[in-house]
């Protein structure tokens, strides 16, 4: 059984939101860089956890990033995995990412391949739809239960006001969110192990992104609350109806 | 040249969210001086042809008792000939659960450009460029589409649905449908209750509230109005309230009308789950609640006497005495 665990670099969910050469970057300086929580949380741990039930499971981590993503890739094999990859090259766009991610899986062989459910920086949730299509596989997506059978893997998803349970033959693709696993701290072992555990670097292959960014903007600032005295709730309700008519 | 709409269903029922979607399609078609078209996959229990009052006029229909659950693969295969065969070069989905799956696969198949969570209409005064929500809801990026076939989906309840007159055409379109590879099992959903990503109103509970006996009143309030429940992550995480209630930058991003947060203090990473909202009122204790800052209205003031004194003046308002 080998699991490829896709993982993407993201500013942390505290870290400041701005923009500079004309608002056509994020601002990066000083900002505190992390895992995507929906890669580390949920695709990672729980293929951890489907490691410690069956040893001979194969953790492969994979991200695409320039040399300055290897502090989180190296945060990510301190929690668990066998070895990491990094394809080094720019967020160009999902598509560019996702051609990236196939050709690593591809060469690998996996019989699973985990994503987040999407990346807290540009909620694209692109990645683990392109992956699955650019390798012919079954996907499912929002997963919030995971588990195996054999070769078949038994995955709740969510769907609007429920979940949907679904069964699948490996190989599948799945995007991962709350539910899955719990959130996990990487003990003083697995930071040592993580020092000298292989991580492969592969030059990317040529393909042309079908997006770009043009700008980014900030949303308007508030006009400033309203406050409306506690011993008067009716006028609150009075507001709502009256001037925000939201009923 | 058209603008392509699909239409997502479940338990036979075509969805709100859709709904949006092809109003959006119908303006994004009426902005480019061409025609919105709208696209099933399987059948429904309701009357396509008055989708026309939605701004479509013609629906295809590819039937196919396959075609009742999602299949992202098998889907995709089936709207990779459609679009070609409709003559489609911008195709709109909704940003919803299904969408999420299905958009991004087809846009891979057909390398087209694909910007999800739209909140606005496309710029095309020169090029296409689309506004996304981005940062968790703490920004916008406009993302430039240079493909000649294009792919968006929009962020729900970020489009308004308006209605006119006609109706639409239905068209059945013949394409084989393969076999699924996604085996569905079983389906769950909350019955009679609001969806929380659909809900327009939307009542939060956090942990204010000091346990699970106490969400009484935030569940009275909500019924009355006719709003969603939802709740802060530690709420969720406490056990208290379900996960699929929890609101928030790990849970889901909602942009209902109006969000009302009781006891909730309003940490960042909630807030970039609703700063979409588009009224937000905060009822804390805590004057210096960080929520005040991003709120439109507020009551400091003890929520288990300021709700049920809001539930009353509701009931006055309804005229339910």
């Amino acid at each position: 059984m080998k699991i490829l665990v896709c993982i993407s670099k993201t500013p942390d969910t505290t870290a400041k939101i701005a923009f500079t050469d004309n608002n056509t970057k994020f601002a990066g300086d000083g900002v505190q860089w992390i895992i995507n929580p929906y890669d580390e949380w949920y695709a990672l741990v729980r293929a951890i956890e489907l490691k410690e039930k069956d040893p001979a499971t194969v953790i492969h981590l994979v991200t695409v990033g320039l040399a300055d993503t290897e502090p989180i890739i190296r945060k990510a094999l301190a929690l668990g995995g066998d070895e990491a990859i990094r394809v080094n090259g720019e967020n160009a766009d999902p598509f560019y990412i996702a051609s990236q991610l196939a050709e690593v899986a591809r060469q690998g062989g996996y019989d699973l391949v985990f994503t987040g459910k999407e990346t807290i920086d540009y909620n694209g949730s692109a990645i683990g739809g392109m992956l699955a299509e650019l390798l012919d596989m079954p996907y499912i997506s929002l997963a919030a239960k995971f588990d195996l059978n054999g070769s078949v893997a038994t995955i709740v998803r969510e769907i609007e006001g429920g979940e949907e349970t679904d069964e699948v033959n490996l190989p599948v693709v799945v995007s991962c969110q709350k539910g899955m696993a719990e959130q996990r701290i990487p003990n003083m072992k697995g930071i040592m192990g993580a020092r000298s555990k292989p991580l492969k670097v592969l030059e990317p292959v040529a393909i042309a992104p079908l997006t770009s960014i043009a700008s980014f903007e900030l949303p308007p600032a508030k006009a400033g609350v309203k406050l409306v005295s506690a011993d008067n709730p009716a006028e609150l309700i009075r507001l709502l109806h009256e001037e925000a008519k939201v009923f | 040249m058209s603008v392509l709409i699909y239409i997502d269903h479940s338990e036979a029922q075509i969805k709100k969210s859709s709904l949006e979607a092809i109003c959006y399609g119908a303006a994004l078609a009426r902005q480019l001086g061409t025609g919105a078209e709208a696209i099933l996959l399987g059948t429904v229990n309701e009357d396509l042809a008055a989708l026309g009052k939605y701004g479509v006029t013609r629906i295809y229909q590819v039937a196919g008792e396959a075609l009742q659950h999602l299949d992202s693969g098998l889907f995709t295969k089936v709207l990779a000939e459609a679009v070609p065969a409709t003559g489609a070069k911008v195709v709109v989905f909704s940003n919803n659960m299904n969408g999420k799956a299905l958009a991004p696969r087809l846009a891979a198949r057909l390398k087209a450009g694909f910007v999800s969570g739209a909140v606005a209409l496309p710029d095309t005064a020169s090029g296409f460029s689309v506004k996304k929500s981005v940062f968790s809801g703490k920004a916008f990026a406009h993302i430039s589409l240079k493909t000649d076939i294009k792919i968006i989906s929009l962020n729900p309840n970020s489009f308004p649905l308006t209605t006119g007159e006609g109706k639409a055409e239905i068209a059945p379109l013949n394409i084989a449908v393969g076999a699924p590879k996604v085996k569905v099992v079983s389906a769950t959903q909350s019955t009679g209750q609001v969806p929380l990503t659909e809900a327009e109103l939307v009542v939060s509970g956090g942990r204010g509230l000091k346990g699970p006996e106490n969400w009484g009143m935030v569940e009275e309030l909500a019924k009355l109005l006719g709003a969603a429940t939802a709740c802060s992550r530690p709420v969720a995480d406490a056990h208290w309230r379900p996960h699929n209630e929890h609101v928030g930058q790990t849970g889901i991003a909602i942009a209902p009308n109006l969000y009302i947060a009781i006891g909730i203090s309003g940490a960042i990473q909630h807030l970039a789950g609703v700063n979409r909202s588009k009224t937000i009122v905060v009822i804390n204790k805590d004057p210096e609640a960080p929520f005040f800052k991003a709120a439109d209205y507020g009551i400091v003031g003890d929520a288990f006497e300021v709700v049920p004194k809001m539930i009353e003046a509701v009931k006055k308002l309804k005229g339910i005495v």
